[in-house]
């Protein structure tokens, strides 16, 4: 039980994986740790809790992870969803230790599997959790517990007081009463701000109102907020966020992975105003699903469609909420409350201007179009076979790229340059040291495990000294 | 399989599972749900019964309650799978009995004990109740050989044929009946039967109580049945000396069948019971509380069974041994009544689902190499 009149070695502000993972860390090495997690006990663990793999480097195949995946082919796959926006030794350092992760997480009493089916593909270079990220997070709690981490449900902290780089108490609310916690060191491990519509307001204006959080409801920031605003160095771009195409019906926040639609390249899309809008067969949907859901939040009213029939129905993961459907386009236009002539039209075209080729789901083929802009490169069919099927979108945004910037000890980086002497950050917080834009899968629980477990060791390294 | 509000819900948890699928590694449900995209009253009564109520996918549910899906599946098909215990019971006027099993075992419990003992004494002498009976052909001094087994075998053979009526028209309704028989299939099902593999999430425990893995219904399952099976076994080595060999009971304690029946009853007894514990400490949202009364009821009288088998066999000699007997057969005979009718027909149920899931599995193996 947590005595909040204690002075900790080390205090962890979040409860996800890169939360627990510090938390851990620290009270394997002999400091007294408390963690603090905003959520209720049920809905504990922040985005991990629905995550459900993390990308490890490997070189020979272990009893969770094919063949091999060494770090030039990790950076090279890092480099490209980033376009360069990352920071090279703090990346490679991040890759080098993922060999790493999967034991730890195993020491934690997370149980691995193989991946057996799903769109993606991914037995190469992810390890999948057994379960997924809930059974990892019930896990990693279970651990704590035995360990003697103090945990705190239902309290959020909102300002963590820092005078010349030290971190000396935290102002809390514990159950709704106004609480101090004192500790030696501090770990920020309290996520993003994609659930904070008045803040993403603030970039996006009203289109905010229309983007659905997929995870937690509990990632509002305020940490973040309260550390930029004290002094400590920024990084990434605050007007961008990682997104997917989401079914428009999906719960506002906390609808997690299962309302994302993988019907995109089988599909074509078109806006509010009935236009396509962007290729989609542009490469295969691993390498684009995480675009679709910027692309949807730029289209008016962020609504967008995806039109298929009943010969690519089957080529994509069935959806929660069903499609509608309907015998014309015409009446599947009616439907989805978009312009039937417009959508008529927009098919006629698109069929017309299908090219003859060899349809392979899995890979690009040459399915294309002709004269259509914008074109549809790979799975491009005929749009002919009834009943018609239109799954409305929105985008559904996953994280937040700002973050505070971080050393490669995990310590956050104040105004004038220099470390802190005791405060840390891991997880989504600090990912934008690294992950500057786009996205791989399973990264994220990658940098929320080896800087978790780097800012843990740090911590009560210092507190110990 | 008609259409109820708990295949309605079950359909909606499914599409939610069908497009998650986090929990692929965790039992047959999973594999067996990613094979359909439609699910008809049938599939999910099939999925139901493939179920086990391991709980993990429970624990690891991104959208358990207090989530606004609610996804609760082993709550979920174990309410399906007492409907279609309902539904596939025959005669099909019988279904009713699983609305209120637990009154209705416990009922017939106690009318199977009151019915041996009054048989006794209308019967015989009724002071052979309270005397102690020794050498060979004690027991059937106090009951006849003739009526026990004539009663006791009407039952049970009642009870078969009944359980076999009901997996014919579970099989019928959970599926298309048709396809070769092969022999591959069965021996999965088999397998899988008598390991309870998909009790152990991929091998390493269930969430028996809370999100913490033990294996301890699954080894508590195994004592049960085969502590039964021993029992099962005990009788018939009994009736194999008494008709074959000549050899009248009471046996000594090292015979063949006094042992089969000794170890049998405290397997029973230790299943039963640790099930029992189970039930009553586990977390309670993820549990079908309908099913609990007639689950109680069963496991209790199994546990009675044994126990007072070997209360009997401690006491044979003496002169509490006419009641105990009495008790022990009437309890006995209240078990062969009931299992048609009773969670015991589960054993069916999930034997074909098993067998339906091994095809199936190996179909798909076959068509997509």
């Amino acid at each position: 039980m947590a005595d909040l009149d204690v002075l900790y070695d080390v205090v962890v502000v979040g409860g996800g994986n890169a939360a627990l993972s510090a938390a851990i860390t620290a009270r394997r090495a002999g400091a007294t740790v408390l963690l603090i997690e905003h959520a209720p006990r049920q809905m504990r663990g922040g985005n991990s809790r629905h995550t459900r793999n993390l990308r490890a480097l490997h070189p020979v195949p272990t009893d969770v992870l094919t063949e091999s995946y060494l770090e030039e082919e990790y950076w090279d796959d890092l480099l490209r969803v980033t376009g360069g926006r990352t920071d090279e030794p703090l990346a490679r350092m991040t890759i080098r230790a993922s060999q790493h992760a999967p034991g730890f997480l195993r020491d934690c009493g997370v149980v691995f599997q193989p991946s057996l089916s799903g769109t993606l593909s991914l037995s190469r270079t992810n390890a999948f959790f057994l379960g997924g990220g809930k059974a990892l997070v019930n896990a990693m709690y279970r651990t704590a517990d035995a360990l003697g981490i103090a945990v705190l449900y239902d309290s959020e902290v909102q300002h963590i007081v820092v005078e010349d780089g030290f971190a000396t108490e935290a102002l809390i609310t514990h159950r709704g009463f106004p609480a101090r916690v004192r500790g030696k060191t501090f770990i920020a491990s309290s996520g993003g701000f994609q659930a904070n519509r008045e803040w993403l307001r603030e970039y996006w204006g009203d289109a905010a109102d229309n983007f659905q959080i997929r995870g937690t409801p509990y990632a509002q920031g305020t940490i973040l907020k309260d550390l930029l605003a004290q002094g400590i160095q920024q990084v990434g771009d605050p007007t961008q966020f990682h997104a997917v195409a989401n079914d428009a019906r999906a719960p506002m926040e906390d609808g997690g992975l299962a309302m994302r639609l993988d019907c995109v390249p089988f599909a074509i899309v078109v806006n509010r105003d009935v236009e396509r809008f962007y290729d989609e067969g542009e490469d295969v949907w691993p390498k684009r699903y995480a675009i679709w859901g910027r692309l949807i939040a730029q289209q008016p009213d962020q609504r967008a469609y995806a039109i298929t029939d009943s010969q690519a129905l089957h080529n994509y993961l069935p959806s929660v909420f069903p499609p509608e459907r309907a015998d014309t386009i015409m009446e599947l236009a009616g439907k989805l409350g978009i312009d039937a002539q417009k959508l008529e039209r927009v098919v006629a075209d698109y069929n017309a201007s299908v090219q003859p080729g060899t349809f392979t789901p899995m890979k690009p083929d040459d399915c294309r179009t002709e004269g259509l802009t914008p074109p549809k490169s790979h799975w491009a069919r005929r749009i002919d076979k009834p009943p018609f099927y239109g799954h409305p979108l929105r985008p559904g945004i996953t994280f937040t790229f700002l973050g505070v910037k971080v050393n490669d000890r995990a310590r956050v980086m104040m105004a004038d340059g220099k470390p802190s002497a005791n405060l840390f950050a891991s997880g989504e917080i600090m990912a934008g040291n690294i992950l500057g834009q786009g996205y791989l899968a399973g990264f994220g629980m990658t940098i929320g495990t080896v800087f978790g477990r780097l800012a843990g060791e740090e911590a009560a390294r210092h507190a110990r000294n | 399989m008609q259409e109820t509000e708990t295949t309605t819900d079950a359909r909606r948890q499914m599409e939610v599972c069908n497009s998650c699928r986090y929990c692929e590694g965790y039992c047959a449900v999973f594999p067996a749900m990613a094979m359909r995209r439609d699910f008809t009253a049938g599939d999910l009564t099939h999925l139901a019964n493939l179920c086990h109520g391991c709980k993990g996918c429970y624990h690891a549910c991104q959208y358990a309650p207090p989530h606004q899906f609610g996804v609760n599946i082993p709550a979920t098909l174990a309410t399906l799978r007492l409907e279609s215990y309902a539904e596939y019971a025959w005669p099909p006027a019988m279904g009713r009995v699983f609305e209120r099993n637990g009154t209705l075992l416990s009922l017939t419990a106690a009318l199977g004990i009151a019915l041996v003992l009054i048989g006794v004494m209308a019967f015989g002498d009724p002071t052979i109740l309270y005397t102690a009976q020794t050498g060979p052909g004690a027991f059937f001094r106090v009951i006849p050989m003739w009526l026990m087994t004539s009663i006791a075998g009407a039952a049970f053979g009642f009870a078969i044929f009944a359980m076999g009526m009901g997996g014919m028209r579970y099989w019928r309704g959970t599926g298309s009946a048709g396809g070769r028989f092969s022999p591959a299939p069965v021996l999965d099902a088999g397998v899988s039967i008598l390991t309870l593999r998909n009790l152990g999430g991929g091998g390493h425990g269930c969430n028996d109580v809370d999100d913490a893995f033990t294996s301890q219904k699954r080894w508590l399952h195994h004592a049960m049945f085969y502590g039964f099976m021993l029992c099962f076994a005990a009788t018939t080595s009994g009736s194999i000396f008494h008709h074959v060999l000549g050899l009248r009971s009471p046996h000594s304690f090292f015979s063949l069948p006094v042992q089969l029946g000794f170890w049998g009853g405290i397997l029973l007894c230790i299943g039963t019971a640790g099930l029992i514990r189970l039930k009553i400490i586990t977390d309670p949202v993820p549990v079908a509380r309908q099913a609990l009364g007639g689950e109680y009821a069963l496991l209790s009288l199994l546990f009675l069974v044994g126990s007072t088998g070997l209360l009997l066999l401690g006491i044979r000699h003496t002169g509490a041994m006419g009641v105990m007997l009495a008790i022990h057969l009437g309890l006995v005979f209240a078990l062969f009544l009931a299992l048609p009718y009773s969670k015991m027909v589960h054993g069916v149920y999930r034997s074909l689902a098993l067998l339906r899931h091994a095809r199936e599995t190996r179909a798909a193996k076959a068509a997509n190499p």
